[in-house]
């Protein structure tokens, strides 16, 4: 059985297909780490855990991303070093990136 | 349940507040600064469904419900010219794997939200997402533990992003956000909050394996589990690395 690409009921089966699998990744890591107590490996490994995805997220965006990126990600935590303030790193990390497409590379 | 006549005074059943409202504001305020790029961002979403053909109540309608930026991007990019069972599989596989990430995110998440109760926090759960995790993590590394504050965070993001997609269903590619960086927000974002992260050597070589791992995977396997299996490396070595660094 097949349904046109806006039906109705097509649509709210994808729509509700997705939200099931959104929540199965949201959910299942609580849960599982809630299994758990949580020694001193785990401790650690979840105090790591922000971090490492920043670094996971960050780094291959790099390898791709050009100038800009990097540009982006040297603004925002050279103003937040020195200014220790979440919208000026923002602030700083856009307009690096736009300073460097502007300059058109 | 009618009232019990038992004359005996039983204690008074404490009201037992899980998170609390300043908590909820403090994370409203925190997340303050991600709101143009937050806006922008469900903007993109809102010109890609346009462009497909949606209509503006089906798009508003599925970035309430699925919440995810990338996922609905990617999926309403590729929507098939006929829903079939297997392309609404399709669908639910790939948003699956593009949102992975949030298996550890949520992970991380544990030891604060498992303070509320399971009745409140499965159903907030489907609302978690980056920025009241990053946020949260330093609040937390500050002495907070209030889970008001990733709802309140989560609530902000909740409301740019279901708000900022008729903008975007109307208006399409009018203004280009690339001039403006505005596609480096979280980029951006995510740099800065690594600077209260900082613990130190430990954690930066945790963070380099992660990065590198994160690179490889990306470049030999491409799709959406790099990040996943970056993260994954970074954490075991902080968990199994050499002690007392």
């Amino acid at each position: 059985m097949s349904l046109s690409a806006h039906d109705p009921w097509a649509f709210a089966g994808i729509v509700l297909a997705m939200a099931a699998a959104v929540y199965l990744t949201r959910v299942s890591g609580f849960w599982l780490i809630g299994r758990f107590t949580i020694g001193v490996r785990l401790r650690r490994m979840l105090d790591a855990l922000p971090g490492a995805i920043i670094a996971a997220t960050v780094l291959p965006l790099l390898v791709h991303g050009g100038l800009a990126g990097l540009a982006a990600v040297i603004g925002a935590l050279a103003a937040m070093l020195a200014l220790r303030n979440d919208f000026a790193a923002v602030l700083a990390g856009m307009a690096a990136a736009a300073l460097v497409r502007f300059a058109g590379f | 349940m009618p009232a019990s006549s038992t004359p005996e005074p039983a204690a008074p059943k404490p009201f037992k507040s899980y998170w609390t409202f300043a908590g909820f504001r403090d994370g409203v305020i925190a997340t303050l600064p991600l709101m143009p790029g937050l806006f922008a961002f469900g903007m993109a979403f809102g010109t890609v469904a346009a462009r497909k053909g949606f209509s503006l109540f089906d798009a508003v309608l599925m970035s309430a419900v699925v919440f995810s930026g990338t996922a609905q991007i990617i999926v309403v990019d590729v929507w098939p010219p006929e829903i079939t069972a297997a392309t609404t599989f399709a669908a639910a596989v790939a948003t699956f794997v593009i949102c992975s990430r949030f298996i550890l995110v949520s992970a991380a998440m544990q030891p604060l939200l498992g303070r509320l109760p399971a009745r409140q926090v499965y159903p907030f759960l489907h609302f978690l997402v980056e920025p009241p995790w990053l946020l949260a993590a330093r609040y937390q590394r500050e002495g907070g533990d209030d889970p008001g504050f990733v709802i309140g965070s989560a609530a902000v993001c909740w409301v740019i992003w279901v708000v900022s997609t008729a903008p975007g269903f109307w208006l399409g590619s009018a203004v280009d956000p690339l001039t403006f960086g505005l596609d480096m927000v979280m980029p951006a974002f995510f740099m800065a909050m690594l600077v209260p992260l900082w613990q130190g050597r430990r954690m930066a070589i945790a963070w380099a394996v992660a990065g590198v791992v994160a690179v490889a995977a990306d470049l030999t396997l491409g799709g959406f589990w790099y990040v996943v299996l970056g993260a994954l490396a970074g954490s075991l070595v902080a968990a199994f690395g050499e002690e007392g660094a």
